[in-house]
């Protein structure tokens, strides 16, 4: 195919993923991606505050139908996930060589680690609950239940590296329990983020419920930690730590979850439900025990 | 063409004449034109003074079946101080209910907005004058000073303009000092020139607004019906001096909506339009997308539903 020389290079638009569609930014901006060695990979739309303002429209909206799926349907849906990444394999191993310089080797475990992330999250679906909650010794004729909730809409901004396998470790967890999410890709490493929202959108996400934007987070994460209608955030790819603490006061006026990455965390290791506790709420329930 | 004398009793004869003599309307036109204004950008110090005069524009609307004395007062309470973390927020134009609990609108908001009361069999006008006239009066003697009537379609699309018209006159005679808003419900009159034969009847027989919609057909307002509705009210300006209200109503959800009718308004009748005693707009979710934008404008930062009421 590629001797044919006849034939129109298909050039590849990289577009945001918000609302289940793939719109090109609101602002018109881009900025280059490039290889590990600074030479020239894709033109990316830049995400501005407006993007994300449609984004988080379009996630609250996927918030009502999604948090009240059954566990049960919502594991199958990110089992289905991780089906269709499968198929794009060696996609992601091509775009990941290309954006981050590594061995194909290399490139091929974060893509299976990546895959098998978001079954490991799909099995908990219907299991975190009986970790996370608990039926509490009162005394009094009373039953209490603690049960974790969706916290709501979570705005997250992926690693630079490993960048797909970052990603989907940010993703995966939020949207489980039942949240929706607006995540800004590896401004560094955008390109795997873009075949990823392609997954997702020949999978069966509701859509609006995983957004993905590309673009600078230090320009879109002021807006979002402002906003009203955003109920948590996820840090995990801010490094800058003047800008965490700008975003944590930001934060605090609306009174949202603010989760912080912890120094050098090792994506490869088997991941705890520390991502998943911090996007739930325990909701504690009084019932009167049989007269 | 006919006499302008509204008050003069109807020549039937005449009022056909002049209804079919009106010209026809580029239907393509009217929507390109109404899609050209939609597009102008209105941002910072104009786009709060569009918000907040939006805003003195609503005619916040509850006309549901399920509607109770608790519910209206509910809303009353929101038309006066439609943002309580600021009460620099100017209060809605009116609230707009159905004719029995017109009392219980009355009761909160006192003298401060009017109250507006849907009368004449609405939605669908299907009863006989007289319990039309009926329906009018016990409204205003409960205290509306605003009446919405709904016109004849059955009549008017079967061409008896003459009884749309004579029940235009008797309800507005049945209003006595109230405002009569009259509701073409364009959504069933089916063409532009239909609709601008309807803003030309209504206006003649007597009726302070025009208004597009009942809420309860769709397609309601749109910009193009509203363009041309705008557009009678404009030459019968010309041609007599008077001016006549418009109320844009139904459909109608978003802040950027509402400033595309301003815009529209602006453009085809001129400023002195831009006040709630001559424009309005009946809604009862797009205040709450106002009150989002304007703490926007005035916070920085966006806002969200969990700050304004749940209706």
């Amino acid at each position: 195919m590629m001797n044919n020389n006849d034939r129109v290079e298909i050039r590849k638009t990289h577009k945001l993923f918000i609302g289940g569609a793939f719109p090109r930014s609101e602002s018109g901006r881009t900025f280059e991606a490039t290889n590990s060695s600074g030479e020239f990979l894709a033109n990316m739309a830049m995400a501005s505050r407006k993007d994300a303002r449609d984004a988080v429209i379009a996630a609250r909206a996927a918030f009502a139908s999604w948090s009240k799926a059954t566990a049960y349907n919502r594991g199958q849906v990110l089992y289905r996930i991780a089906e269709v990444m499968q198929g794009r394999a060696e996609q992601f191993v091509q775009d990941i060589q290309n954006s981050e310089g590594v061995s194909i080797k290399k490139a091929t475990k974060q893509v299976d680690t990546a895959i098998d992330r978001m079954v490991w999250y799909a099995g908990w679906a219907d299991k975190y609950a009986q970790v996370l909650g608990n039926t509490n010794p009162v005394a009094g004729p009373f039953f209490n239940f603690s049960v974790p909730e969706p916290t709501g809409v979570v705005a997250a901004v992926a690693p630079d590296s490993p960048s797909l396998l970052g990603l989907v470790s940010v993703i995966a967890p939020i949207v489980m329990t039942g949240n929706s999410v607006i995540a800004i890709a590896s401004y560094k490493n955008p390109v795997p983020a873009i075949t990823l929202s392609e997954c997702l959108a020949t999978s069966d996400v509701i859509g609006g419920n995983i957004n993905i934007l590309t673009g600078d987070p230090a320009d879109i994460m002021p807006w979002l930690a402002t906003h009203a209608d955003v109920n948590a955030l996820d840090l995990t790819g801010i490094t800058n730590t003047e800008l965490i603490t700008q975003l944590e006061s930001d934060a605090a006026g609306t009174v949202k979850r603010v989760r912080t990455a912890p120094a050098d965390p090792d994506f490869y290791a088997t991941p705890t439900l520390s991502r998943v506790r911090a996007f739930t709420e325990i909701k504690t329930v009084w019932h009167p025990m049989g007269v | 063409m006919s006499s302008l004398d509204a008050q003069a009793p109807a020549t039937h004869k005449g009022l056909h004449a002049f209804l079919a003599g009106l010209p026809g309307i580029d239907q393509v036109g009217a929507e390109a034109r109404a899609a050209a204004l939609g597009t102008r950008s209105i941002k910072k110090d104009s786009k709060l003074w569009a918000i907040n005069t939006a805003i003195s524009m609503v005619d916040l609307t509850t006309l549901e079946g399920a509607d109770t004395r608790g519910k209206v007062k509910a809303m009353c309470s929101k038309a006066l101080h439609p943002d309580p973390t600021d009460m620099t927020t100017p209060s809605v134009a009116a609230v707009c209910v159905y004719g029995d609990l017109v009392e219980a609108a009355r009761s909160v908001v006192g003298d401060h907005i009017h109250v507006a009361a849907v009368a004449t069999a609405f939605p669908s006008g299907r009863a006989s004058l007289a319990v039309k006239l009926l329906d009018t009066a016990e409204a205003v003697t409960d205290g509306a000073d605003e009446i919405d009537m709904v016109i004849d379609r059955g009549a008017f699309l079967s061409g008896n303009f003459s009884k749309v018209f004579d029940e235009i006159v008797a309800v507005k005679q049945a209003c006595g000092s109230a405002h009569l808003k009259v509701i073409l419900e364009t959504g069933e009159l089916k063409t532009l020139d239909n609709v601008r034969k309807a803003s030309w009847l209504a206006m003649k027989a007597g009726a302070d607004f025009i208004k597009t919609s009942t809420g309860k057909v769709t397609p309601a307002a749109t910009l193009p019906v509203t363009l041309v509705m705008l557009e009678a009210v404009r030459d019968y300006y010309q041609e007599t001096g008077t001016r006549i209200g418009v109320k844009a109503a139904g459909g109608i959800r978003t802040s950027k909506d509402a400033i595309k009718y301003l815009v529209m308004v602006n453009e085809t009748v001129g400023e002195e339009w831009l006040t709630p005693d001559l424009f309005r707009f009946g809604a009862s979710t797009l205040l709450n997308d106002l009150l989002l934008q304007r703490q926007r404008m005035l916070t920085g930062h966006y806002s969200g539903p969990d700050y304004v009421t749940i209706d």
